[in-house]
């Protein structure tokens, strides 16, 4: 599902109201039919977020980020996370600190969790805004195989989503706008 | 997809994780490592410079001095705690994990007594030399010092962790935490002076371990809930 609308619009507040991280909202969020609060675990383990700030320490290394975010979620070994990065584009940078690394690629080291996960949730907050076209297109071959793979994703963006299968659009803004 | 572990240990596996990356980040950034460490160092060694030199003079006011000194250098260091997290959007990862966030916090906490109090504690027999501090006492103030310090940074975590998403703190966090660390400091001052007259102490330890026990089962949930305000 792509969530659209004009900046302001509450794109942002929307997924993260969903993921849990803003408890200002009224009504009942439901994963796959029950109460996310009454399955909070249930609910964080099928989950994948990647928000603006990308989630990156600047100091550590690509490799040493990705080590720690599969840990708060699911361990995997140092090889998934060499193919995870060398899909990404990151390969020979596993080890260089991400602070020498350019927004684009800190957005792919983000991007390089959706790899190394067995959420089938994404919920992506514009992941699109620092890549380049070659990672755009990476990206939504990325959405496209989790998708085909029984999985569903959340993504907020402008930009028109090229991937094979069924969008749903919802718009923030409540007029449809020609894309 | 790999097989899922049972959860207890892949919260130990989180747990380790989490404590083994803020170690890295210390390690990586010298200047915060050394900072706590230098300060402390400083601010006693600027007594017998400001005070009086006598050796009277400092052994009775050592124990506060040294104790003083090292409730500053863990208020010091406080602010890496979750500031960089934060602003990075780690902090979001670190909400959004399915592990209980009180292990997640309580390895930032034990990361960041690792590297601002155990040096302190480290260090502090060679400052109480320098202060003249009896030789009965040392053993005393190293415990106290090794059962207190750990209770600075599990309290210190609250404070952090209610403001970091304040622009500007300023002194909020002084206010916030001193309270909270006072008692620490009164006893274990206390604790180490009444050695020096020979008093009894065994009740200062109790006092200690017992505000240990509770920070350790208490500060992470509230560190925990603070940390969910401050993202909201």
């Amino acid at each position: 599902m792509q969530v659209l609308g004009s900046n302001g619009s509450g794109k942002t507040t929307l997924l993260r109201i969903i993921c849990g991280l803003n408890d200002s909202y009224e009504g009942d969020i439901l994963w796959r039919g029950i109460p996310v609060t009454a399955q909070r675990e249930t609910f964080l383990a099928a989950l994948l977020y990647i928000g603006h700030r990308v989630g990156v320490n600047r100091i550590l290394t690509p490799r040493e980020n990705l080590r720690w975010s599969a840990s708060l979620h699911t361990p995997v070994d140092d090889l998934r996370i060499e193919a995870a990065l060398a899909r990404v584009g990151l390969k020979a940078f596993e080890d260089v600190p991400c602070r020498n690394l350019s927004a684009g690629q800190n957005q792919r080291v983000s991007l390089a969790r959706l790899l190394i996960s067995p959420a089938t949730l994404w919920i992506l907050d514009e992941p699109f805004t620092t890549l380049d076209v070659y990672g755009v297109r990476e990206l939504e071959l990325l959405l496209a195989e989790h998708i085909a793979g029984g999985g569903s994703a959340l993504v907020t963006t402008h930009h028109r989503l090229n991937v094979p299968c069924a969008v749903e659009r919802l718009n923030l803004d409540g007029v449809e706008q020609p894309l | 997809m790999s097989i899922a572990p049972s959860p207890e240990v892949s919260t130990w596996g989180a747990f380790v994780a989490t404590l083994r990356r803020d170690l890295l980040v210390a390690f990586k950034r010298r200047n915060d490592l050394l900072n706590p460490i230098m300060f402390f160092l400083i601010v006693v060694t600027l007594f017998p410079l400001g005070v009086s030199p006598d050796p009277l003079e400092l052994t009775r006011i050592s124990a506060g001095v040294v104790w003083v000194s090292a409730l500053l250098a863990s208020m010091l260091s406080l602010d890496n705690l979750y500031r960089a997290d934060y602003e990075d959007g780690s902090l979001e990862q670190l909400l959004l994990s399915p592990q209980p966030l009180f292990f997640l916090v309580l390895a930032k906490n034990i990361a960041h007594w690792l590297i601002s109090g155990l040096p302190v504690v480290v260090l502090s027999p060679l400052l109480a030399y320098m202060l003249y501090l009896p030789e009965e006492a040392y053993w005393t103030l190293v415990l106290t010092l090794l059962i207190g310090t750990p209770v600075l940074s599990l309290f210190g975590s609250i404070g952090v962790a209610l403001t970091v998403g304040l622009g500007s703190r300023g002194l909020i966090l002084a206010v916030i935490v001193l309270p909270l660390t006072m008692p620490v400091l009164i006893i274990g001052a206390k604790a180490v002076t009444d050695v020096m007259f020979g008093l009894p102490v065994g009740s200062h330890f109790a006092l200690l371990g017992a505000m240990l026990a509770v920070a350790l089962s208490i500060a992470p949930l509230a560190s925990a809930a603070a940390l969910r305000i401050s993202v909201n």
